[in-house]
Formats: structure tokens, sequence, C-alpha cells
């Protein structure tokens, strides 16, 4: 084991996929000569070249059309686009080529592309700059969608994304770039559609994804000084969504909290929510509830936007709202 | 006879096949046998076939949602192509794809595409993956006048133009962009105009000889595989139906489209092969050999069987 930053374990993870694959390229905004908006793909340029390595000029649509046809003739692109907000430009690309070209040709094209990049709120970027696509893009079918939250994840599951043959969005987060993780050596592949238990517990299922691992660990902790024994689990993948460890947490515990840094309406938390109260229903004690951001654009003020993002204190108190039935 | 006339019957049968071919799906569509929307080539063919012509198996071709002619003038049979309308497991893309998205990964046909000039990226796309690999495809992307205003077409071009990506593009101007003339849905009347921008190579012309789409196309596509340069073109052409099988065409007179097809493309190619000696008989030969493919096509259509519901979601992860 080693350990990383959270932005060196993406780099190493496109790196040893480059050096394996020659068809894998990374397409995007800056993420060459500048070394990456984030840098991410810091050094890249100069270990793979120009060729492999491509500034895109802002044309979101067009790279990642570009990219799609390309992957469709053969090869295995990595787009990065520089926040996932600018993704939404190329909405189309994503929705109506990359996800359906391999079934709407009867299964003759795949579509081998990852598109990647920081989603969710930075700090104090106002409201086009901070928002959660996960909801968006889940819900189409021919995507796969994960969101690592821990170092070893960054790397494990954006490997995993290059060598899966279908599109497959990793939405990172700039808040986690700088964090440091242990990360084990080698070839170190994270299966997608499979979670984990970051934390064992008996009282209270906490299922979570991304960033808000961190608020959620943090809460259990804080709630384990009183007693409160919470099981947290991470989904890393929201679709495929690997919904069994959760069920058979929420057996065992008899309440969940589903938290969230997204919207409320709709979106990734109600569908664990569906599945929970399906699946676990027998075995409630409570209602599954719902920790979210706050229903409105981000504001750019920063007590507003630390209120408007589910923190250590909101998880805390869905929590006990969960304890209190 | 001339090999001029030999590979000029060969591109008016094409022509004639693609014709009788959707003479008879529109038949078969106004009969309930053909579901959603059909939008029909008939008075374009010269501009698929005379493209294509250039083409070698593994050169990438990629078209909207207009993309029959496109599909068989690549060689697609025409019996996984009827099939494909009826809806049938049989059709080229399993009953799952219908008129508006026909694909061949073995002939290189990259797909109809329903959303107006999102696929102009996949294009530069397969050129791109090309020029990456070495390997001396090119790609040609066909669109229509009416995608000319979208974003997708302009960031294409632009990425093309950057990259030196060895992509043709051409846009079939056939004056209506749906039910709207041109001249209310671009600032410019030529639609080859827009390469300036972009410092691209251009041409425009009239699709109503084969011969001469074949030629000029052929010039874009030995300028894209010989140097990697991409190239804007805008053939003018006409359709004779309307967008789809829905539109009764309210837009345009009946005088006008009567007019137009004085000057068509089938009957242009038949009177040159007249001039190179080709006599009735070689016509007659290709009308029946032409109405027996497509006879066979929709029989083989109408008793191919129906996709079962294991395939509603076979395809959608690999």
């Amino acid at each position: 084991m080693r350990e990383l930053r959270y932005r060196e374990a993406l780099r190493e993870a496109l790196a040893e996929e480059m050096e394996r694959d020659e068809r894998v390229f990374i397409v995007g905004e800056e993420v060459g000569h500048y070394q990456g908006a984030y840098k991410v793909t810091e050094g890249l340029l100069a270990r793979f070249g120009e060729r492999r390595v491509i500034d895109a000029p802002i044309a979101e649509a067009g790279f990642a059309g570009l990219a799609i046809g390309a992957a469709m003739a053969g090869l295995r692109p990595v787009v990065e686009f520089m926040t996932w907000n600018f993704s939404a430009v190329a909405f189309d690309q994503i929705l109506n080529n990359a996800a359906k070209v391999r079934q709407m040709s009867g299964g003759q094209f795949t579509c081998p592309i990852v598109f990647r990049g920081p989603n969710g709120a930075a700090r104090q970027t106002g409201s086009q700059h901070s928002q959660c696509f996960e909801a968006f893009y889940a819900h189409m079918p021919g995507i796969k969608v994960v969101c690592p939250a821990t170092v070893a994840d960054a790397k494990g599951l954006l490997k995993a994304a290059v060598r899966d043959d279908n599109p497959v969005l990793v939405l990172e987060d700039e808040r986690l770039y700088g964090s440091k993780g242990l990360v084990p050596d080698g070839d170190h592949v994270a299966p997608l559609g499979v979670s984990a238990v970051a934390r064992a517990g008996s009282h209270v299922t906490i299922v979570t994804w991304g960033k808000m691992l961190i608020a959620s660990l943090d809460a259990a902790d804080a709630l384990a000084r009183e007693g409160v024994e919470c099981e947290v689990i991470d989904l890393r993948s929201v679709r495929p969504l690997d919904h069994a460890p959760v069920i058979a947490s929420v057996e065992k515990t008899g309440r969940c909290l589903v938290v969230q840094e997204a919207w409320p309406f709709g979106g990734v938390g109600a569908e664990v929510v569906d599945r929970v109260q399906r699946d676990a229903f027998g075995a409630l004690k409570a209602p599954v509830l719902r920790v979210t951001g706050r229903d409105a654009p981000m504001p750019y003020n920063k007590k507003l936007e630390d209120l408007t993002i589910p923190s250590t204190d909101t998880v805390v108190r869905g929590v006990r709202a969960l304890l209190a039935y | 006879m001339t090999n001029q006339h030999d590979a000029l019957l060969d591109l008016y049968r094409q022509m004639v096949l693609i014709r009788r071919f959707e003479e008879a799906a529109a038949k078969a569509y106004s009969q309930g046998k053909i579901g959603g929307f059909l939008h029909l080539y008939i008075g374009q063919e010269a501009s698929a076939v005379g493209a294509l012509a250039n083409l070698t198996r593994d050169d990438y071709v990629v078209g909207t949602y207009r993309d029959h002619g496109l599909a068989l003038a690549r060689g697609m049979s025409a019996r996984a192509c009827m099939a494909e309308l009826y809806g049938k497991v049989t059709g080229c893309s399993k009953g799952l794809g219908g008129s508006m998205h026909f694909f061949d990964a073995e002939k290189r046909m990259m797909g109809g595409y329903g959303i107006v000039g999102g696929h102009v990226p996949l294009a530069a796309g397969c050129a791109f993956a090309a020029k990456y690999r070495g390997s001396g495809e090119v790609a040609l992307c066909f669109l229509g006048e009416g995608a000319v205003s979208i974003g997708d077409f302009h960031e294409a071009m632009s990425l093309a133009a950057l990259w030196k990506l060895p992509l043709v593009t051409i846009v079939e101007n056939n004056e209506y962009s749906m039910g709207t003339p041109l001249s209310r849905t671009m600032s410019v009347a030529d639609a080859s105009a827009k390469a300036l921008a972009y410092g691209m190579a251009r041409d425009r012309f009239d699709a109503k000889d084969v011969l001469v789409v074949r030629e000029r196309i052929g010039a874009a596509v030995e300028r894209a595989r010989r140097e990697s340069l991409p190239t804007l073109i805008e053939v003018q052409t006409y359709r004779y139906r309307g967008h789809s099988m829905s539109d009764p065409g309210k837009y345009r007179t009946a005088d006008e489209v009567e007019a137009r097809k004085k000057d068509d493309c089938i009957a242009n190619a038949e009177r040159s092969l007249r001039a190179l000696g080709a006599g009735d008989d070689v016509f007659a030969g290709v009308d029946r050999e032409m109405e027996a493919a497509v006879d066979d096509a929709v029989r083989f259509a109408e008793e191919s069987a129906e996709p079962g519901e294991e395939l509603i979601e076979a395809y959608t992860y690999a």
C-alpha cells in the first residue's frame, strides 16, 4: 500500500491504462499543455505525447461526440469534462449516441468510453458551477455511473471504467482531489457495480456515495460516542446499483438513511428508498429518510452554501430523526 | 460496351434499386405494415450513390434519419433493410432501430441518426480513429441543409479542420428543412460557405448527374485519404416526397415538384447510357431485376419473425 492523493490516484490509473492499451487516449480542455485544470493529467502529455493527450477547444458536444464516434470505430477514449457542469451542452451526445448506439444497432456497435471530471459543489463557485449530475445520467439505460469517494477507488474504479465496454461516467469531486489515502500496490482495479461497507454497525444503515461518504463517516463517529452504531454503505457505483448489501444491512438494522449532496426531487436517493421499502419492508422500524442538498440552485454566499450542502450535523440530525420513530 | 458505360450502368442500377425499394416502402407504410417515421430519399439518389462509389470497404459512412438510400448504396442487403422497416428480427438492426437507425458494422455503415446534426461529431470521430491508427480510412458524413444551423455541426467542422481529419461532409441541400425553405433557415444561400470560417476546403455542385457527384466527391475523398484534410460539400438536390410520410407538403406547389422531376437523376443517367449505346433491353432488364429484388425483400420482411421480448434489454449493455 502507498499513500497518494486522490488526483494522483486518478493520474496513475490513466497512465497505467494508457501504457497497457494503445487504443486509450485522453481528450478535453486544458488536459495537455496546461497539465489539467485540476492537475489530474499532469505530466501525461510529456509521457504520452500529443497524439494521445489532446487539448480540445471549448466544444464539449463536439469533442464528446467525436470521442463517441472514435469509440464506435475501435478506440477507447477518456474524455475529461473540466467539470460535469459543462457536460450539459454534451448531454445529447451522451443520451442519444453513447447510451443508445449499442441498442439501436441491434448490438453491432459498442461504445467503450469514459467521461470523467469533478461533480458537485466546489467552494463558492455559484449555481452554474455547483451541481450534482449523477441523477441525470444514472437515469439512462446504457450508461454506468461511478462516484469514487476514496483514493483507492479513484484509481480502481477509473481503471475498471477504462476497461469496461460500455460508456462509464466517473464523477469525481474537486474537494476530494487533494485528499490522501492508501492505494493497494500493483494493478488495482475495483469492480463496477459493487458497493462497500465503509463502517459496520447495527442500529442504523446510512447509504451514500461520493463526497458525502466523509460527512456520513464523521456523523457515524459522533453518534458512536453516544452509543449509536451506524453501518455506512458506500455505493461507489450508482449505476449499476448494488442494492443487495443495502437490503441485507437494513434487514439487520431496520432503519435506513440515504445521504446525497444532490437535489431531493427524484434522483439516486429516491431510487435507493424505493428499493429498500420494497425489498426490506418487513424489517423497517421507521420510514426510509433522506438527507439531501437543499431544493434550490446553489447560493454563492459561504454561509448559505454551507447550509445548502449536507454536513456532518445534518446527517446526525437525520439519524436522530430515524431513531425517534 | 465501354468501361464508362459499365460504370454508369452500375450506378444507375443502384439508383433504381433505391427508388423501387422506397416506392415499395411507401406502399407498405400506407398499408400500415411499417410504423413510426419514414423519410424517403426519392429524387436524391444520385447523391449517395455517386458519393459512395468512391469508398473502399473499410471507409466509414454516417448518415441521418433519411438513411435508406445510403444503406443500399453502401451495399447493405435490401432484405435486411426492408425487414428493419417492418420491425423484424432479421432487420439490419434486429428491428430495434427502425427506418431512422440502419446499421451494418461489417459494411462500416455507422448508422442513421435521428437528432439533427448530432451525428456529425460521430463521423469526425470515425475519421479521428482512422488517423489515430494510421489505417488510411476516410469518413463520409451526410446531413441535410437544415442541420447546418445546429451547433454540433459547427463543433464537428471546427474540430475536423483543427485536427486535420480525413472527413468528407456532404450537405444534401434539398431546399426544405422539413417544411421551411432555405431562405428562411440560413442567412446565406450556400451551405458550403460555412467552410470558410474553418479554413476548410469546400465544393458545391448540382447532384442531378451521378457521374459528376462521383467525380467531385471523389476529389474530396482523395484529399482526405492522401492529405488527411476535411472537405465540406453542398450538393444541390431535391426530394420529391414529403419530409416524411406524414408531411402533406403544403409549403410548395405541385407544379414546383413536377418541374423538378423533369431533371431527375435516374432519367438523366438513362439518357447518358443511351448516348453510350444502351438500348431498351438494358433498361427493361434493370427494371425487372430491381423489381424482383424489392419483391423478394418485401416477401422476406413479411415472412420474417418479430423480435422476441428478450431483446428489449439484451443490447442495453455490452
